[in-house]
């Protein structure tokens, strides 16, 4: 069941020029997380910026009953997240949302993330190989600074491929580009994906073409962030007149019922 | 709790919070405004809806309703945009699907309604009043989203008279309709809402807004236009409620950027009876149960008992 806590911060660092990483503690939130779920934060005063700001989990510490944000600065909102220090408190509503359905067997897992898309995928990439799959991670940003993720994942112990716009690490160009270039599509047996729309749009084309059943995290401003308020609509499949709510059915949802018109 | 604060906060009667809005028993004053609450089991995780005084439900039309295209929703300055559009399962969906869960948990339910025509709220008060399970009437007559209905009723006070009337001639439950801040004069249109028969009046609605993104040189939202509320429409809603309270004898249930007891205070002593929370709710899921605790704390340390001492006291006469 999710809760609303003030959760104890532990650390809050900078990893690139946009890129931080939190942990905060909250130990009843952190045992009811599963990987794809997002939490719901407030920062600054009463009212300003007025409403919680939706993140996904990067990971969750069971030992410490903590759970980990990875987050770019985009905005106020998390400009003022991004200035919390140690021993603050931090106002999160969560778990919330639908997380990644995991295979029930051992697989081989592709998971493509851009830019900081990556943090639900590291956090599923753990669970994954716990559940003995073969998985694999590419990850796409602009430049090598952006790549925060690598150490993290090497941890776990996932193969992991890197590509940069710049060419500065990894392979030259967008994640499609590498996907097509360095990864044998029959491999495949699930694709999971997070990232900018496009990325996604991209992504879920190369698993329609190879036949690749899959799941997409996606990204809408929120008010609610429980299904209420109605305000994280997205058109389900194209010729379809129906919203589905990001915050209650997905954010994550089969590769099949997403229609990637509205980012075209 | 040391053993010592409890005895004490056991020893001073806590205040009676029950109010009567138009015909319609409130546990206490605050209750959820229509759009933001869902049907009352969304929050479920983190308050029990039987906890608020009442609440409104998602607006609802006779034929169920897709909404508007995305995006929906966008904030702005000390308060949020929204155009939603006014999406539900219909008026059979919602009394059939939605409603038993409310009704399970003793919950005093508004319904909302919006129709396209006259006839259409007329026809929905009717299947409302045949079902049951419903307290009262809340009259969505200032939706800003919607093409057909909603604003159109709520702006001319010869349409409010015509819903109004037409409604109260279907159904026995507590009518009350809820304005709209986009007109001129309020305080005309209340007065035609008080002729037709409405046994209490709902304000304010949202506030028509718009925002632009620079990037793309185009309205942030898919709707072009939507409403504002939190709390940067709380002066607007202040205003509006001391003009009407001051010129019309109806109860009213007040609201527009309530984040806190203060500011449900400040709504009652313009006259609100009740006070509804909406945006408010997003920030805090536990805000109506805050909003109960502060109102209540408020009157002990004031030396108080009940809010009639203390509504409309804001009132210069």
């Amino acid at each position: 069941m999710p809760s609303l806590e003030n959760g104890l911060v532990v650390r809050n660092v900078q990893l690139s020029r946009d890129l931080y990483e939190m942990e905060f503690i909250a130990p009843n939130m952190a045992g009811e997380c599963q990987p794809g779920q997002f939490v719901h934060v407030k920062v600054g005063s009463e009212d300003s910026p007025l409403l919680r700001r939706p993140l996904s989990l990067y990971d969750v510490d069971h030992h410490l009953g903590s759970v980990i944000l990875l987050y770019k600065v985009v905005g106020k909102g998390t400009a003022l997240l991004s200035q919390l220090q140690a021993k603050n408190y931090v106002d999160v509503m969560g778990p919330l949302g639908r997380g990644f359905t995991l295979p029930n067997e051992k697989r081989n897992v592709l998971l493509v993330g851009g830019g900081v898309g990556i943090a639900p995928l590291v956090y599923l990439a753990r669970e994954l190989k716990e559940r003995e799959c073969n998985v694999k991670v590419v990850h796409g940003t602009q430049t090598r600074a952006d790549l925060v993720a690598g150490e993290r994942l090497g941890k776990i112990g996932v193969d992991f491929l890197p590509a940069t716009m710049d060419g500065s690490a990894g392979c030259k160009g967008l994640v499609t580009d590498l996907l097509n270039k360095k990864v044998d599509p029959g491999w495949v047996d699930i694709l999971y994906t997070c990232g900018p729309e496009l990325m996604m749009a991209a992504v879920a084309e190369y698993a329609r073409r190879h036949q690749i059943r899959g799941q997409v995290s996606l990204e809408e401003k929120m008010a609610c962030g429980v299904g209420a308020c109605l305000g994280c609509a997205r058109q389900a499949k194209s010729n379809d007149a129906h919203y589905v709510k990001v915050c209650k059915e997905g954010p994550v949802f089969d590769l099949n019922d997403v229609s990637w018109e509205q980012s075209n | 709790m040391k053993k010592e604060a409890m005895l004490q906060s056991d020893q001073g009667s806590s205040p009676n919070l029950s109010v009567n809005l138009g015909g319609i028993n409130l546990i206490n004053p605050v209750v959820a405004a229509s759009g933001t609450f869902g049907y009352g089991s969304e929050y479920r995780d983190f308050i029990n809806p039987a906890e608020l005084g009442a609440v409104a439900v998602k607006g609802t039309t006779l034929e169920p309703r897709a909404g508007n295209a995305p995006p929906r929703i966008y904030e702005t300055a000390s308060g949020m945009l929204n155009s939603i559009g006014l999406e539900n399962p219909g008026i059979d969906g919602f009394l059939k699907n939605y409603l038993p869960y409310l009704n399970s948990q003793g919950v005093t339910v508004l319904a909302n309604i919006a129709g396209n025509t006259i006839e259409e709220y007329a026809e929905m008060a009717a299947r409302i009043q045949a079902h049951g399970g419903i307290a009262g009437i809340e009259l969505n007559i200032s939706c800003p989203n919607v093409k057909k209905g909603g604003l159109q009723f709520g702006t001319d006070p010869d349409m409010v008279y015509q819903v109004v009337a037409a409604v109260k001639a279907q159904t026995s439950l507590p009518v009350i309709p809820k304005l709209s801040p986009n007109v001129t004069d309020i305080v005309m249109i209340a007065r035609a809402a008080q002729a037709a028969g409405a046994d209490a009046l709902s304000m304010i609605n949202t506030l028509m807004g718009m925002a632009v993104d620079i990037n793309s040189r185009k309205p942030v939202l898919g709707n072009i236009f939507g409403g504002l509320s939190g709390p940067a429409i709380k002066p607007v809603a202040l205003r509006m409620i001391y003009q009407v309270h001051q010129e019309i004898d109806l109860p009213i249930l007040g609201g527009g950027g309530v984040i806190n007891a203060e500011d449900a205070l400040e709504f009652i002593m313009v006259g609100a009876t009740a006070v509804s929370i909406g945006t408010g709710i997003f920030v805090n899921p536990n805000l109506a149960r805050d909003v109960v605790q502060g109102i209540s704390r408020y009157l002990q340390a004031n030396g108080l008992d009940n809010l009639e001492q203390i509504r409309g006291a804001a009132l210069q006469k």
